[in-house]
């Protein structure tokens, strides 16, 4: 057998232990939940009688011990039983679910991935250059935000029609032309095209500095009243349709993850520059938008990898603040109504789906990073 | 300018970076190169050799600038000329050859893609052209399955063909001039002699003018036509090769031809009922499944210097982890002053961890960048003496008086800031920390330059002496096993093939695996390589296929 096949079997087997253990865990986590789905639906002036004749209807008058073997006995026949509030089958209530999650985080990585790598590349070609601060400085400042601001941000914005005063904008934006042009200057060794491009992004970046703080030229931008704040689908919707409402989550999910695939990629490219081989196709004279894309990017490709799919992961089973945001009928807005209900067959269902996708996602990186490497693909 | 010079340098200066000054690393070089003609470039390491070589491609590393002069390729200055117009000749009209030959192929492509990659992108030749252009310089170039090797990746070729590889992918474009920075330095003598013919044929079938760069005389001597010595980024000596080699003028150079005068004094040999400190009996060891040493006995008397010699893979080093408890050997036994040692060092001592220690090859990865030397030495002192404080420092001092270095001016430095040869001595004294009465050497002169080694040899050889302790010297450079041996112990595929007092070893008859490798030593004779060629030949000398050489 191929040893990478040998090597997904065992993890893909060591996966399942994994899910057995996890499944373990919230068993437990969910029976230290205060109070239970009958107390959470009969509301707190229901008598204990209607409480324990509510709980003996559902089955929760058993032992924990005795329920969570038959919720794993369903499990490994594919039954994940039925949602003890609503009565209808988790696997339906999930299946729904969990499409519009994949819809979203496919829309959000389809955007995410080639920009991330694409960014990183570029900013590794023009590393230090005003180019690469400036993408460094807005990637790292909408990842530092949490998601909800980013969100809230983006409805203000594309959604309320709310618009902003455009002079601060211009203002920071030329502050840091004030800096590049500084830097340009004194960098400068010889009269040529860097210190021209310093003068010019001094004099505009004070122009517009001076223009905020006297309040010359003021306008209001991005009055965008374009995309809907509640991204409620209903599973009859068209693609279009589709793509229009969850464009908004789409993108503050794409602002949350970019950052950190973009430095990755950054990084291992950088790393790399300084290795002899990449001396030796400098020396036979290949551009620099070559050597990076044919000679850097392939051997850096593993770390790339790992850490899309640590992003990919999260684009699944982080969404929850950003579901709940959008109103995004997502797994993770069902897990949040799930557990405030006590709901918990589908709590767990939930839980096992995102664990799941950790290990299912980890599995394909570790492949990947051997595929692309042709010293563990071809022995010797 | 004559027609016929193809590169003309004048008055070149480059500076390098250091902290936030620029030190001048070259300081008003010249140099000359007619078409066709080798030049051959010589100096120890920081003469601003590599520099130079990269300079002639109008090439500076990162962190150095050229401040002045002209570098003349063809009429044009490269110094003045765009990067754009500097891209082009690179790869097509200048080529370069690496030292590392395994570093400097690109691990994710195969060898012939690389190999196409500048014809193509220069736009000489077709992506079909160039892959049978390729097949044919391979064949040119001797290697093994010519139609076959290059859909290869590198890391499944050996060094030797990595290297002859190498240089087919500097000739593909057929350069005007090639820059070949030290292409065998990494390389085995046995492997480093197929390697220099190959690359001589084809510089002289193509007609290529050539840059040879060298830090070893006797191959400088088969290769070049012309010879420059450099010293601290400055012109030292040029002449014809013959007359450089016959009658050097300048005493720098005469300092570089005599280096190998060393010789460590001669032991009397042990007596015959004495125990030897270390002895291997029928040692057997394999890294998982495959089997790398087999049936290996020899012993190491107290106060004498067995040296191991033998081609990279013949587990000259496999048998210093068994004696380490590194790697615990499948078979056979290691007996330590007459008593077997447990195999694996878990299950050691802490005494008998400390009677034998090890001296690494790269003294630069073998000593930790972030701690100073006298932590670095410390260390060993307090976990095997247990003295800390006062009575470590002391030490630590004393050791630092013993390998020649001054305390007051070494303790509190990091290793970044020692040249190489006082890292390696560092390496000592952290081996000599231990009090051990055993140390083995991998290789510790092999990264050096040969002044500097041979300083380092004769600290050893004082050492020994001076404390009685034994060495186990591994290497695979003649010339340092006639320096300092006692007794030598040949090793090839694993396996013990001679082995004996150092006096018998350099007589005949040999076995044929010696016989290769002593042959195999460059001599300073500038017609050695085609003599010797000339006798493997004719069958005269044993050669690398009937004496079952590995990399071939």
């Amino acid at each position: 057998m191929h040893p990478i096949s040998k090597m997904a079997l065992q993890r893909l087997a060591l996966g399942i232990f994994t899910l057995f253990v996890v499944s373990v865990i919230i068993a437990g986590a969910v029976e230290f939940l205060p109070g239970d789905l009958a107390q959470e639906i009969l509301g707190q002036a229901a008598t204990p009688e209607a409480v324990a004749a509510f709980r003996a209807e559902v089955g929760l008058d058993k032992p924990p011990v005795e329920r969570y073997f038959s919720w794993l006995g369903g499990v490994a026949q594919g039954d994940f039983g039925v949602s003890l509030a609503t009565k209808r089958s988790i696997s339906e209530l999930i299946s729904a679910r969990l499409g519009n999650t994949l819809f979203l985080a496919g829309f959000a990585a389809v955007i995410a991935v080639p920009l991330a790598v694409t960014l990183g590349m570029l900013a590794a070609l023009y590393r230090n250059t005003w180019f690469d601060r400036l993408v460094n400085v807005s990637t790292l400042s909408s990842i530092s935000f949490p998601e909800f601001f980013v969100a809230y941000v983006l409805i203000l914005f594309l959604s309320v029609g709310y618009g902003f005063d455009a002079r601060w904008v211009l203002a920071l934006i030329g502050l840091f032309l004030l800096v590049e042009g500084f830097g340009a200057v004194k960098e400068g060794k010889r009269i040529g095209r860097f210190s021209v491009i310093g003068t010019i992004f001094g004099i505009i970046g004070l122009a517009m500095v001076v223009n905020a703080l006297f309040g010359w030229w003021n306008f209001k931008v991005g009055a965008v009243s374009a995309f809907p704040s509640i991204s409620n689908i209903s599973s009859g919707a068209e693609f279009g349709e589709r793509v229009h409402r969850s464009f908004l989550p789409a993108l503050t999910l794409t602002l949350v993850v970019t950052a950190h695939m973009m430095r990755m990629t950054r990084a291992s490219i950088i790393n790399l520059m300084a290795s002899p081989y990449i001396e030796m196709a400098r020396l036979k004279g290949m551009s620099p938008a070559r050597i990076i894309v044919k000679h850097a990017l392939p051997n850096a490709l593993a770390p790339i990898i790992n850490v899309i799919a640590v992003n990919l992961a999260f684009l699944i089973t982080g969404v929850v603040v950003v579901e709940v945001v959008f109103v995004y009928p997502g797994l993770g807005q069902l897990l949040v109504d799930s557990v405030s209900k006590r709901d918990i067959t589908v709590v767990q269902g939930c839980c096992l789906i995102f664990a799941a996708t950790y290990i299912l996602l980890n599995l394909t990186a570790d492949i990947l990073a051997i595929a692309t490497n042709p010293r563990l693909l071809h022995p010797k | 300018m004559s027609d016929d010079t193809i590169l003309k340098i004048r008055n070149l200066k480059i500076d390098g970076k250091t902290g936030d000054e620029w030190l001048p690393i070259l300081k008003g070089i010249d140099m000359d190169l007619k078409r066709g003609e080798v030049l051959g470039v010589i100096g120890e390491s920081g003469a601003g050799k590599s520099t130079i070589g990269l300079a002639a491609m109008g090439y500076t590393r990162g962190g150095c600038r050229i401040s002045g002069g002209t570098v003349d390729f063809e009429g044009t200055d490269l110094v003045k000329s765009s990067e754009a117009y500097r891209r082009k000749l690179r790869g097509k009209k200048i080529a370069y050859v690496a030292q590392s030959a395994a570093a400097s192929f690109n691990p994710a492509h195969k060898l012939i893609d690389q190999y196409s990659e500048a014809p193509i992108q220069h736009g000489v030749m077709s992506s079909t052209d160039a892959a049978t252009d390729a097949t044919e310089l391979y064949r040119r170039l001797q290697l093994p399955n010519p139609d076959e090797i290059g859909f290869r990746y590198p890391h499944q070729v050996s060094g030797g063909q990595l290297q002859r590889a190498m240089t087919a992918m500097a000739m593909s474009c057929r350069p005007d001039l090639i820059i070949f920075d030290e292409p065998t330095t990494a390389l085995d003598v046995t492997t480093q002699i197929e390697v220099l013919s190959a690359i001589r044929d084809a510089v002289e079938q193509f007609g290529t003018a050539a840059i040879y760069i060298t830090h070893d005389l006797a191959v400088v001597a088969q290769m070049a036509d012309r010879i420059q010595v450099f010293k601290l980024g400055e012109t030292i000596e040029e002449a014809e090769t013959r007359k450089m080699l016959s009658s050097p003028e300048e005493a720098y150079t005469k300092s570089l031809w005599a280096v190998r005068s060393f010789k460590a004094t001669a032991k009397p040999k042990p007596p015959a009922d004495e125990v030897p400190i270390v002895e291997l009996r029928n040692v057997d060891a394999a890294y998982g499944a495959t089997p790398v040493l087999f049936d290996v006995n020899f012993k190491i008397h107290k106060g004498r210097t067995v040296a191991v010699v033998g081609e990279s893979g013949s587990g000259k080093s496999t048998a210093a982890r068994c004696i380490t408890g590194l790697l615990p050997p499948t078979k056979g036994e290691i007996l330590f002053n007459g008593e077997a040692l447990p195999a694996g060092y878990r299950k050691r001592n802490k005494d008998q961890l400390r009677q034998a220690q090890m001296i690494y090859q790269m003294a630069d990865t073998a000593l930790n960048p972030k701690q100073r030397i006298e932590d670095i030495i410390g260390r060993p002192v307090g976990f095997y003496l247990g003295l800390s404080g006062k009575a470590q420092r002391e030490r630590v001092r004393e050791l630092l008086d013993l390998i020649e270095m001054e305390p007051d001016t070494y303790m509190h430095r990091f290793p970044g800031e020692l040249s190489g040869g006082q890292k390696q001595r560092i390496g000592i004294a952290r081996a000599l920390a231990a009090d051990p009465q055993f140390i083995i050497c991998d290789e510790v002169t092999s990264a050096l330059d040969q002044l500097v080694a041979e300083g380092i040899l004769r600290l050893l050889d004082k050492l020994q002496i001076d404390l009685g302790l034994a060495y186990m010297f591994i290497t695979h450079d003649l010339a340092t096993v006639r320096a300092i041996a006692d007794e030598v112990v040949v090793m090839q595929h694993g396996k013990v093939v001679e082995q004996g007092p150092k006096v018998e070893m350099f007589q005949p008859p040999h076995h044929p695996y010696t016989d290769l490798l002593l042959s195999s030593v460059p001599e300073m004779d500038p017609d050695w390589l085609s003599n010797l060629l000339g006798a493997r030949e004719r069958g005269e000398i044993v050669d690398a296929k009937t004496a079952g050489s590995a990399d071939n």
